[in-house]
């Protein structure tokens, strides 16, 4: 492998947290003497992303996602580990570094709120010292890509959730970065939305060969955009490889959905039914045996259709969280 | 330095735009601007006129001059940085700031002096109409018009680079409405703006001069009202610079600091 354009080894973010007990006498207390705690939001974690690549970022709510990426775009300062980004140290804040990198957070605003976005771009143009023509360039490519056409005249605050991020990412591509970080980009869109974002990030990737790592609670976001899934809890990696391989690791069953007449027949004595509609069964059988209960299944009952299936990716990364949980 | 001259450009059409936005609270927020100065003008004017026309070295008409030029001035080298920056740190929205390769002050310098250069017209006009309602007496000599100009710049960097490094003490204190209190206070009272500082008992002139205040508000004042003989409106312009370079230092260091800890604790 060439060198990697990110690059992380044993990263690790500790923050102090001063904790209080409810009642006055703590409260008091307090005033003296401060109880502090240590929290360990990111607990060595180390991955490498080749140039190019887009990689899913996966993890509940607190799992040190979205202190990662601040870490990787200079924002954050880590307690021990080291980390490069284009061959730079990130939280050095080097110019030519902030040039090419980009952070996209789902839940803040970077244009300004009262006036169109056209003003916010323009103002990063200048930012950037983005070239007249590039900037031409990537406005219209981003444009035509986001749908951003009848949007960019329009007051920000004006704007639907949705359409605002689809100014928000564009406000951070248009200096069109080599590296992207993206925190939770789709959050509290709708499906159509979310989907629309999804078909931009793949088309970005692949036009302009950025490498993109993205964080998502959304398994449909991960699983549409990221071949490569890197998996975090309560600050340590638990996975870092394929998404089909993750479900390989974690599943021990494999659900069958088989379909007979009616729902009257007890299907317990073939794995363990999950549900049963309009006689439409799910069942849940250990993956070993899933060929010789299809079998005895299709010999014993008049089966209208049968399907095996992996488990949704939901419940998978559920079992993976459960199965590591301290 | 093309990219700078690209940058302030750009930040005055963006501040433009979002004036126009806002075009009832700005005619609120300059109403405040013309009442403060205002109101120790008329408190003084009665002072003056009941202690028989003047009080110290001080004419009734010259009060009015006085009060009058402080408006503009204050104007001028108005900051809201500690309310913002309280706001970015509060809200996070500083790590977009950290995100981007320049420095954040060129976009808060070139903000403010954009809604300046919107606003000063209108304040000129309220200005010349006080001063012919209040007979305010103003015959500034040739030479002190042509350092007012440059005293009223420095005036308004060093207020600049002072209330924004103060603005940082946001970096380590959520609440830093305490610190503003102060300041302004002291503001008010060491710069002139509530009582010419020739008229405090001399001690307190002394601390005046000694600390920035005065430097930021008051001198271009005296200059523009003629109370300086050239040697001293140069050395006055003179401790500006020293104020200037001071304040630099200041806020480059506090800066490193404050990025320091704001990137430990996360926002």
């Amino acid at each position: 492998m060439k060198s990697p354009s990110i690059h992380v080894q044993n990263l690790r973010k500790v923050y102090t947290v001063s904790q209080q007990e409810a009642g006055t006498a703590a409260a008091l207390g307090s005033l003296v003497h401060r109880h502090k705690i240590e929290i360990a939001a990111v607990d060595g974690i180390s991955f490498d992303l080749a140039a190019g690549e887009m990689v899913g970022f996966l993890g509940p709510n607190g799992a040190g996602k979205t202190t990662t990426l601040k870490m990787l775009s200079g924002v954050l300062h880590p307690t021990t580990g080291e980390a490069t980004v284009l061959g730079y140290i990130p939280w050095k804040r080097e110019k030519p570094f902030l040039r090419q990198i980009t952070l996209v957070m789902g839940q803040r605003n970077q244009l300004v709120w009262d006036i169109p976005a056209l003003h916010s771009f323009e103002l990063n143009r200048a930012i950037y010292r983005i070239p007249p023509d590039d900037y031409r360039y990537m406005l219209d490519q981003l444009t035509e890509l986001l749908g951003l056409g009848p949007l960019l005249h329009k007051p920000v605050r004006n704007l639907s959730l949705g359409e605002r991020m689809k100014c928000e990412i564009a406000a951070a591509l248009l200096h069109r970065p080599s590296v992207v970080f993206l925190d939770e980009p789709t959050i509290g869109l709708d499906v159509t939305m979310q989907r629309r974002i999804r078909a931009f990030l793949t088309e970005y990737n692949q036009r302009f060969g950025a490498t993109v790592l993205l964080t998502s609670h959304y398994m449909a976001d991960v699983e549409a955009l990221a071949k490569r899934i890197v998996v975090i809890h309560h600050g340590k990696l638990l996975f870092d490889g394929d998404l089909s391989v993750l479900v390989q690791k974690f599943t021990a069953h494999k659900t069958i959905e088989v379909q007979i007449g009616d729902c009257q027949a007890d299907l317990n004595q073939y794995g363990e039914v999950l549900s049963c509609a309009d006689g439409h069964f799910t069942l849940r059988v250990p993956k070993a045996e899933t060929a010789r209960v299809t079998e005895r299944l299709l010999a014993d009952l008049p089966v209208i259709d049968l399907t095996v299936e992996d488990p949704p990716i939901e419940e998978v990364i559920e079992m993976v969280f459960a199965q590591e949980s301290p | 330095m093309r990219g700078l001259v690209e940058l302030y450009t750009q930040q005055f059409k963006t501040t433009t735009a979002m004036m126009f936005q806002y075009r009832a609270s700005l005619f609120i927020w300059m109403i405040g601007q013309v009442l403060e100065p205002l109101v120790y003008l008329v408190i003084w004017t009665i002072v003056s006129n009941g202690s028989g026309g003047s009080v110290g070295s001080y004419t009734t008409k010259e009060f009015a001059a006085y009060f009058i030029v402080l408006m503009l001035v204050n104007q001028v080298t108005y900051t809201w940085i500690m309310y913002d920056f309280e706001y970015r740190i509060r809200e996070g929205t500083l790590s977009f700031a950290l995100l981007k390769p320049v420095h954040p002050i060129h976009s808060d310098i070139a903000d403010n002096l954009s809604s300046k250069l919107i606003t000063l017209p209108i304040m000129i006009i309220i200005a010349v109409g006080l001063a012919v309602a209040f007979h305010a007496s103003i015959s500034p000599p040739l030479w002190a018009i042509g350092v007012f100009i440059p005293a009223l710049l420095l005036a308004f960097l060093v207020r600049f680079l002072m209330e924004w490094t103060l603005a940082q003490a946001a970096f380590w204190t959520t609440r830093v409405s305490a610190l503003n209190q102060t300041y302004f206070m002291m503001m008010l009272f060491l710069s002139g703006q509530m009582v010419p500082l020739v008229l405090l008992p001399y001690p307190v002139q002394i601390v005046a001069t000694i600390l920035p205040f005065r430097w930021m508000i008051s001198f271009p004042v005296e200059i523009l009202l003629g109370q300086h003989t050239p040697v001293e409106a140069l050395e006055g312009l003179g401790i500006q610079v020293a104020w200037l370079i001071v304040g630099t230092i200041l806020l480059r260091f506090v800066w490193r600091a404050g990025v320091r800890a704001y990137s430990a604790v996360g926002a």
